[in-house]
Parts: structure tokens; C-alpha cells; sequence
């Protein structure tokens, strides 16, 4: 469904992408770790085209995402994100950040978005919440309607980048639980995370990065029982300590 | 020592009155055409193509280098004659309103495109990214999640830079326009009582102008703290 | 368009058109130089009493800057022209001076005063901005408080407000174009005259825009100098 393919990307003098390779069908779990600066975020806001890329190709969906002619905003609609600091719309209420997409960008009318709306948030546990508005709310709880309304588009896949790392600890497990529903649910994702213990019961596949290559890729199983690389040995060893 | 003879006052209330009612009508419309305007042209000024942005950065810059009152007095000398010919209209009719409103909207949006700037900046990256990343254009983007926000930020400023606008509204004095002060002007000039009338004109300007000022001071701590 | 007409003669004689031009320029800088130099001293001093303890001075300031904030500038203008001269002791002999003494008189004494009350403010911001430990640290080492202003406070709080006034300078060039409103002949009003006598009003406005442009970029270009000699090594917004 997504694939990667040789590419690079450079902020001016730094590069920060050196030649990343991946395939990622339909339905798997993808965790990218590695340490900070190794361009993971980069990575996957380069997949929906947040980020431009200078070299190679990213195809989702047999769409290819740099090509000249790609409608992005299309696009975008089918490839749902979560940020990591939520990056709700504080102007609007719950209820308004999960159907402003659904009338603008796809067209659906109000009630219908409306219904949706109410499904997911029940979906997430906070369908009581719909009135509010997320500066009202917890981080855990910001974060699940995050994840609500990037789904009201019904995305093929989904793109979090390190969705637990601005939670304070008792709510990254909320946040954890609705992600592992949604993989259960079969859905396609691509986490950046350091929650290693998820990697591990829920990911298929571990895609270790470090300055901007892709060291290392392994079932997760495989991957946490003997990394094949030092420096994902180096990190394992490190993120796991705790 | 001057007598002062406050007596011009009580009669030529009415005419005052009349006057105060031209400065804040074209407060009013210069605010409301200046935010727009304004907002605009931060927009464009932030555009990513090169013919835009360099047109709105012009525009602000020009009207920022230049006296209001030049403004004005281009637009009371020049622009009336050049719309008569363009619309046929007839000599006897009275555009200085309408240059004023148009000359002051023009002016003021781009004081208001800085302060609108500003605030467009001061919207985290995160926001734009997220609407974005829904599959929104950039122009929506814009519209539904980051000048709404913008706004919010930056209505102090908007507020304030709306009291200079209703001092700076004496300026269609060059016009002969009566505006509340040419009103008190001419009221003066034409009783001798000139002294007094442009102490009244300047008391009253303090209190309105003061009670604003205060006004916007109480909105800053109170809902946006 | 016929740029022509800048040569030609004024009806008496003396100069072309363009010199007309010229001088009123001549006005306009002079005027905004004398009420800046007024403002700026003014103003440091009105902005040192915003900070200083005793609450009497504060208020003093504080009220200062209200009145001359809250009145429009062409309404104080005209205070200073029509006002003054009948209420202040020795007023008869002020209307007695030339016309053009008179108007550039309460011209500068109404800007400068008017400029003071901003200049104030910014001041007040570049001596609050400071963190607190630099009053304290002059008072502990032993200098008194008005030493530790001169010592200590504003030297730094100097530097600090160069940015905002330069845009404190173009305004007083740019007010300067009110005090045309009672008869001085400065370049906006200069500019009113070239139109009424030469009737091509398009030329006169693009000549007189393109001069008070060229005073714009003349003074940006200057106060960046300014602003590069008065950075502070390591400090926020310095480049060194």
C-alpha cells in the first residue's frame, strides 16, 4: 500500500533522509524507532506530503506523492495523521474538529458528519465530550480526539508521529489502547514512538532508524529478540533499561 | 487674562453632533474595509508565489512611508475628478465622503495587514500542518482554522489601532469635510469663539478616546488573560 | 504627463517649481529634526519617571502621556497655533512675529511634545524589559538610584529601543505633514501649492510621494547603521 522508495531529503546543509527504502502492505503495523535526530518524524511527514522530498519516490495507494500532478489534498483525505502535540483546533468545539473536515474537504453534509462524528467518539470513549472544547480536555483525552477525527475521513491508513511522547504517563495507556483497537481492527499503520512495550504486542514489523537510513528492518518479534545491527543493539539496550 | 465665553456651545450641539456622526461612520467603515483588506494582504504577503507577495509588500511599505494627510488630500484632489469622468457623474455630486472612506480604508489596511501578519505568525506551525494533513487546501487552512485564530490573538492591537484611526479621522479636515472637529471649526470660526471651541473639540476627543483606551485595557485582562 | 513643469518658473520668479519643492523639504526636515530632538529628550526623562519608586512622578508621567495620547494630533495642533498665544503671558508678542516663525514655533513645540509621550513609552519598555537583578545589583554595589540609572540602566535600555525608534523617527517625519493644516509651507503643502498653480495634479503627487520616500529609505538606512553600532555582543537580537 505504501511504498518507499531511495529517498532523500536534505535541509539545507543537513541530510536528513539518506536513501530510505520500505514496502508496507495493507493492514500492517509499522513501528520506526531510533534515537532523536535519526529523521523518523521526517520520514513520515513526507508519506502525506507535509514534508517535500529532494530525492526518489513514495507511492500510497498507486499514487506517487511528489509527482507534479498529485491532487495532495486528495490524498491527504485517505492518509489520516496524528500529531504528537494533538494539534487540535482550540477555536472549535470537539463535535466542530471532527466534521469540519468531513463537509469541507469530502463534501458529506452536516448531519451525516454529525452521525459519524458521534459513531467515532463512542469508538473512543468520549462521546460526552462532544460540546467541549479541547482546551477543556486532558492530553490523553485531546489525543483520542485526535485520532477520532482523523478517522472521520475513513483513511486507508493511518500516520502517527510519537503520539504518546507529550502525555504526561497515566494517560499514554488511553491512547495506547485506542491505537491497539484500531490495529486489531485492521488497519494500515505507520507509529513513531519509544513505546517499546506496543512495538512489541502489537507491531508486525520494527523499522529501525539512526542519521537518516533505515539500519534495520525485522518482524518485531525477531527485532527485540536479537537485533542484527550494533546500533540498534546500542539502543535496544538503552530504551529498554527501564 | 482671556474671557472665556463657553456660549457657542448649547446651540451648535446639533451641528457637532452631525460631525461626530461623519468621524465615526468613517471610523466605522475604515476599520471594518481596513481589516479586510488588511487580512488579505498578509495573506498574499505570505504566499509562496513571487508576483503576489511582492505586490502586498510593496503596497504596505508605500502606504507606510507616506503622511495620512497626503493620502488624504490625493485622494480629495485627484480621485474625485477621476471617477466622475470613469462613472459620468455630475459635478454637483458630493464625493468627499466617499474619498475620505476610500482613501482612509486604503491607508489603514496596511497598518492592519502588519498587525494581521503578526497574528497569522503567531499560530503555531502544528495548526496548518494538521489541516493540512485532513486533506485541506491551503486556503482553507487559512480560513476555518488559522485566522480565526490570528484574530483572536491580535484583537487588542485591532482595537487600539482602531482608536488612532478615529483621532486621525480630524485629518478630512484638508477636505473641508466637517468631521466632528471641522464642525467645531467652523462653529468657532465663525463666532470668534475659536479658543473655546477647540478646547471643547480636544476634551471631547480626551474622553471618548481615554474611555476606549480603558475599555480595551479591561477586554485585554479580563477575557484574554 | 509633462515632468517639464518642475522647471519652469514660479509666477514670481524666484525659483522653478521643483526649488518650491525643495524648500518645503528643507521645512520638513528641519521641523522633524527640532521636535525629535525635543522628543527624545523629553521623552527619556518623562520615560524615567514611569519607572522610578515614588508614585507622584509615576503618575505625573502617566498622565502625560494619556492626555497627549488621547487627543488627535491636528486638534493639539491647533491648541498650540490658536490656543496658546491668547492664554500663555507674552502671547500678544508671539502673534507678533513673522507668520512662518509662528507656525514652525507651534509646529515643534506640538510634535516634539506630541513624540515625547511615545518616546516615553518606549523607554518605559526598554528600562522594564531589563531583569531586576540589574537594579539591584547597581544598588548593592553601593551607587545610588539616579547612578544606577545613568550607570547601569540606560546605557543597556539605549540600545534596546533603537529598533522601535526608528519607527518613532519616520513617524515625526511623516506628522510633519499635519502642521501644513496652518499655513506651513512644509513639502505636503508645498506639494497642495504646485497642484493649485500648475493644475497637474498627477506630477505634484508623485514628485512629493517620491520625496517623503526617499527620506523613508534615507532614515531606515541610517538607523540601521545605528542599530548594528548599538548591539550588545551575546545579548538577545544581537547577531555577534
Amino acid at each position: 500500500m505504501i511504498s518507499l522508495r531511495n529517498v532523500h531529503k536534505s535541509y539545507g546543509h543537513v541530510q536528513v533522509l539518506n536513501g530510505c527504502s520500505a514496502e508496507i502492505r495493507k493492514g500492517e503495523v509499522i513501528v520506526v524507532c531510533g534515537p532523536s535526530g535519526s529523521g523518523k518524524s521526517t520520514l513520515i511527514k513526507c508519506i502525506n506530503g507535509l514534508e517535500p522530498i529532494d530525492r526518489g519516490e513514495i507511492v500510497v495507494e498507486g499514487v506517487s506523492v511528489g509527482a507534479r500532478g498529485t491532487d495532495l489534498p486528495k490524498l491527504r483525505a485517505r492518509v489520516g495523521m496524528v500529531f504528537q502535540h494533538f494539534e487540535l483546533f482550540p477555536h472549535m468545539t470537539v463535535m466542530d474538529n471532527l466534521t469540519l473536515a468531513q463537509v469541507k474537504v469530502l463534501g458529506r453534509g452536516a448531519d451525516q458528519a454529525r452521525q459519524k462524528a458521534g459513531a467515532l467518539l463512542d469508538r473512543v470513549g468520549l462521546r460526552e465530550h462532544a460540546a467541549k472544547h479541547p482546551g477543556q480536555l486532558s492530553g490523553g483525552q485531546q489525543q483520542r480526539v485526535a485520532i477520532a477525527r482523523a478517522l472521520a475521513l475513513d483513511p486507508v491508513c493511518m500516520l502517527f508521529d510519537e503520539p504518546t511522547s507529550a502525555l504526561d504517563p497515566e494517560m499514554i495507556n488511553e491512547v495506547l489502547d485506542v491505537m491497539t483497537a484500531l490495529a486489531r481492527d485492521g488497519m494500515t499503520m505507520v507509529v513513531v514512538t519509544h513505546e517499546m512495550g506496543f512495538a512489541r504486542k502489537v507491531a508486525n514489523r520494527v523499522v529501525f532508524m539512526d542519521q537518516g537510513c533505515i539500519v534495520e528492518q525485522a518482524p518485531s518479534a525477531e527485532f527485540f529478540a536479537a537485533p542484527k545491527s550494533e546500533r540498534a543493539q546500542q539502543f535496544l539496550s538503552k530504551v529498554l533499561e527501564h | 487674562m482671556y474671557e472665556f465665553d463657553w456660549s457657542s456651545i448649547p446651540g451648535s450641539l446639533p451641528f457637532l453632533w452631525q460631525g461626530m456622526m461623519i468621524s465615526l461612520g468613517i471610523t466605522i467603515v475604515a476599520v471594518a474595509a481596513g481589516i479586510a483588506w488588511g487580512t488579505v494582504l498578509a495573506v498574499m504577503r505570505l504566499s509562496p508565489s513571487r508576483p503576489i507577495s511582492l505586490f502586498a509588500t510593496l503596497y504596505v511599505s508605500l502606504f507606510r512611508s507616506v503622511p495620512l494627510v497626503m493620502v488624504l488630500l490625493w485622494f480629495f484632489l485627484i480621485v474625485p475628478s477621476l471617477l466622475r469622468d470613469v462613472l459620468r457623474l455630475s459635478h454637483a455630486t458630493d464625493l468627499r465622503l466617499a474619498s475620505a472612506m476610500v482613501g482612509f480604508s486604503l491607508f489603514e489596511a496596511a497598518y492592519y495587514s502588519e498587525i494581521m501578519r503578526a497574528g497569522i505568525q503567531s499560530v503555531s506551525k502544528g495548526q496548518s500542518s494538521a489541516a493540512l494533513a485532513l486533506g485541506m487546501t491551503p486556503l482553507q487552512a487559512m480560513w476555518h482554522v488559522v485566522l480565526p485564530q490570528a484574530f483572536r490573538n491580535m484583537v487588542p492591537l485591532l482595537l487600539t489601532q482602531a482608536i488612532i484611526l478615529f483621532q486621525d479621522t480630524s485629518l478630512v479636515y484638508v477636505s473641508a469635510l466637517a468631521d466632528f472637529f471641522g464642525a467645531a471649526y467652523k462653529v468657532g470660526d465663525r463666532d470668534g469663539r475659536l479658543v473655546e471651541m477647540l478646547l471643547f473639540a480636544g476634551a471631547v476627543y480626551f474622553v471618548l478616546c481615554s474611555a476606549a483606551s480603558w475599555g480595551v485595557r479591561v477586554l485585554r485582562r479580563r477575557v484574554l488573560a | 504627463m509633462d515632468f517639464g513643469i518642475f522647471f519652469s518658473p514660479v509666477p514670481t520668479g524666484e525659483t522653478t517649481y521643483l526649488g518650491w519643492l525643495l524648500q518645503g523639504l528643507r521645512t520638513t526636515i528641519a521641523l522633524s529634526l527640532a521636535s525629535w530632538v525635543l522628543a527624545l529628550a523629553l521623552g527619556t526623562l518623562l520615560g524615567i519617571l514611569r519607572t522610578v519608586p515614588n508614585p507622584g512622578l509615576r503618575a505625573f508621567a502617566g498622565s502625560y502621556v494619556e492626555l497627549f495620547r488621547n487627543v488627535p494630533l491636528l486638534v493639539q495642533l491647533f491648541v498650540w497655533y490658536f490656543v496658546v498665544p491668547e492664554l500663555a503671558p507674552g502671547g500678544h508678542r508671539f502673534k507678533q512675529i513673522d507668520p512662518f516663525t509662528q507656525q514652525f514655533l507651534a509646529s515643534a513645540a506640538c510634535l516634539g511634545l506630541f513624540t515625547a509621550a511615545r518616546v516615553c513609552e518606549q523607554v518605559r519598555a526598554g528600562i522594564e524589559s531589563l531583569p531586576r537583578g540589574q537594579k539591584n545589583a547597581g544598588l548593592a554595589l553601593g551607587l545610588t538610584l539616579p547612578q544606577t540609572y545613568r550607570y547601569v540602566l540606560l546605557p543597556m535600555a539605549a540600545r534596546l529601543i533603537v529598533p522601535p525608534l526608528t519607527s518613532e523617527t519616520l513617524n515625526v517625519f511623516k506628522n510633519s505633514a499635519v502642521c501644513s493644516t496652518i499655513g506651513l509651507l512644509e513639502l505636503t503643502a508645498q506639494g497642495r501649492q504646485l497642484v493649485d498653480y500648475t493644475a497637474h495634479a498627477y506630477e505634484s503627487f508623485l514628485a512629493v510621494t517620491a520625496l517623503y520616500l526617499l527620506v523613508n529609505a534615507t532614515i531606515q538606512l541610517l538607523m540601521r547603521a545605528v542599530e548594528s553600532r548599538a548591539r550588545v555582543p551575546g545579548y538577545l537580537g544581537s547577531r555577534k
